[in-house]
């Protein structure tokens, strides 16, 4: 682990085009995986990637943003921004999972929900707000793994989760630090400053309760060598499925709300009356 | 006693509600959106819309509680809930003060017990004076506290809206509100109680993808601004003009995401409405 690099340095890290994708995840980590489409509603968004596979031959749920690794890709995922079609396949493969009593599995690594026209029109925000309502529920083991970068409600629709995990290298904040810096100080060059201040990094994120674990990468980032990240993101999702697997479904509904039911509370006080 | 109790409260409401109600000392309006002036008290007359053109400005909160509730039955719940700053961010606790001294207000959103019509409920409002209303660990804690609280006493909940989405100093605290809100609206919605939410000028960011978009029923006011991303962010993105009218009250109710848009002369009695419509819900 190296504990020495700037946060600055961690975005650029999460942000490098060989980092490890969805894809790659689902190749090193699963079996017979196959693919879901559509949310059932009026559309497909590849910005999303769903399916049904085997985890150490135990069938779960998977479900990541996906950005592509041709420009032809990229463009086909809005470069990882997923739609509202995204967030409701999403949501019908959570459903899903928890019908056919499977634990959910989500990887995330998203600039953002993908802010254009039609997305609006179809209800971005109303997708990402049913994400949360219903995530909150699932009575089946959930584990997201923010993989790279994990910006705003959009990363956040597919996070709620009884464990979030993190690689050590990923960053996970309300939005980017350009957008962060161009906002409060109308000035974009502050990026590695807002870095900083944005406390968006794994070290950073488990000290505030956020997360609830760190996935150790190799030194220089999880693309120099991607067989040792899966092995570490392997063990950690073992342990991490193990855990729950213990308790039933209302008590990890239960526990998962509890969890961000918590964050960001003062010290509990009498209502006023 | 009751009586001696809720006399002191209407004074209450109605102190903070003018407090609220623009400064005084100007006897004329001039409308940002049709840019004629008007009579202040004609404009107070029609709860703060331009006479002219509709245009609907944008209300502080006790006065918006003061437009909404019977008198006499505002209870504010948690008033003194703390503004907090979980990141320490260098200067956030100055700006805070500074906000609190204008706007009278402990933080972005006022809370309350009261009744609309003699339906007894809890009203939530976001106040964009504070922070553009954005989420901050304490919004999303109070609206939490209020849901609950309307949970426990089988009570319908009112939220209103208006919002220009995180509380940039908070960060990753003030999304995990998002989380945080909608999960105690599950919880609440298992209870069979209705929650009604209101989308007032304007309703963003993380507010419109957390509690503002789960209402059962969910009503706006004419000509908000409603929407995840802001215009200028999809201006940029797509790199075209975007259509009149986008991300309008009229144009979600357009494209299904709001059951009506109602202006503000006519909110209390559709709230009244829609609470004699569910008075029987959640005594099971």
């Amino acid at each position: 682990m190296s504990n020495s690099l700037s946060a600055a340095q961690r975005v650029a890290i999460a942000r490098n085009p060989q980092r490890p994708n969805i894809s790659d995840y689902i190749d090193a980590l699963f079996t017979d995986f196959f693919e879901c489409r559509g949310d059932r509603l009026c559309g497909e968004d590849a910005g999303i990637l769903g399916g049904v596979a085997l985890f150490h031959g135990r069938p779960v749920t998977v479900i990541g943003t996906r950005k592509g690794k041709t420009l032809e890709e990229n463009l086909k995922c809005s470069f990882g921004m997923p739609n509202p079609e995204g967030y409701r396949k999403a949501r019908r493969l959570m459903r899903q999972a928890e019908k056919f009593r499977r634990p959910v599995l989500t990887f995330v690594d998203t600039s953002g929900a993908y802010p254009g026209l039609e997305a609006e029109a179809h209800g971005q925000g109303e997708a990402i707000a049913r994400n949360l309502y219903e995530m909150s529920r699932l009575t089946v083991p959930v584990i997201s793994v923010i993989t790279g970068e994990g910006n705003s409600g959009g990363a956040l629709a597919l996070a709620v989760a009884n464990r979030v995990l993190m690689l050590e290298n990923a960053v996970y904040a309300i939005l980017s630090p350009e957008g962060f810096s161009t906002i409060l100080w109308k000035d974009a060059s502050r990026h590695d400053e807002a870095c900083e201040m944005m406390k968006m990094t794994a070290p950073d994120l488990l000290a505030l309760g956020v997360i609830d674990d760190v996935i150790p990468e190799p030194d220089g980032g999880a693309h120099l060598a991607p067989a040792i990240a899966f092995r570490q993101l392997d063990r950690a999702l073992r342990h991490h499925l193990a855990e729950l697997d213990r308790e039933r479904g209302a008590a990890l509904a239960t526990a998962r709300y509890q969890k961000f039911r918590r964050m960001g509370a003062a010290a509990p006080q009498k209502e006023t009356q | 006693m009751n009586n001696i109790f809720a006399k002191r409260r209407a004074r209450l409401l109605a102190m903070k509600a003018i407090r609220d109600h623009h400064a005084a000392g100007e006897t004329a309006v001039t409308c940002p959106k049709c840019g004629q002036m008007s009579d202040r008290k004609q404009v107070a007359q029609e709860l703060s819309v331009c006479p002219k053109c509709g245009y609907h400005f944008p209300i502080g909160a006790y006065y918006r509680l003061s437009t909404i509730l019977d008198p006499g039955t505002f209870r504010e719940l948690n008033e003194k809930y703390p503004a907090g700053d979980p990141l320490s961010f260098p200067g956030y606790h100055a700006k805070q003060e500074q906000a609190q001294r204008k706007t009278g207000l402990n933080e972005a959103v006022v809370t309350a017990a009261g009744a609309i019509g003699g339906h007894k409920c809890v009203v939530g409002v976001l106040d964009s004076r504070f922070f553009m209303g954005s989420m901050s660990a304490a919004v999303g804690e109070k609206i939490t506290l209020a849901i609950e609280y309307a949970g426990k006493n089988h009570l319908p909940l009112i939220l209103f809206a208006a919002s220009g989405g995180a509380r940039m100093q908070e960060g990753i605290l003030s999304l995990m509100q998002m989380a945080k809100t909608s999960g105690a609206l599950a919880r609440f919605a298992e209870k069979g109680l209705l929650y009604v939410s209101v989308l007032t000028d304007p309703t963003t960011g993380g507010v419109t993808a957390s509690f503002a978009s789960l209402g059962d029923i969910i009503l706006a006011e004419p000509g908000a601004l409603i929407g995840f991303a802001g215009p200028r962010v999809i201006q940029q993105t797509i790199g075209q003009t975007l259509p009149e009218g986008f991300q309008r009250a009229e144009y979600l109710e357009e494209h299904g995401f709001v059951d009506a848009v109602v202006p503000r002369i006519r909110m209390r009695e559709t709230l009244i409405q829609l609470l004699r419509l569910h008075e029987k819900g959640g005594h099971t």
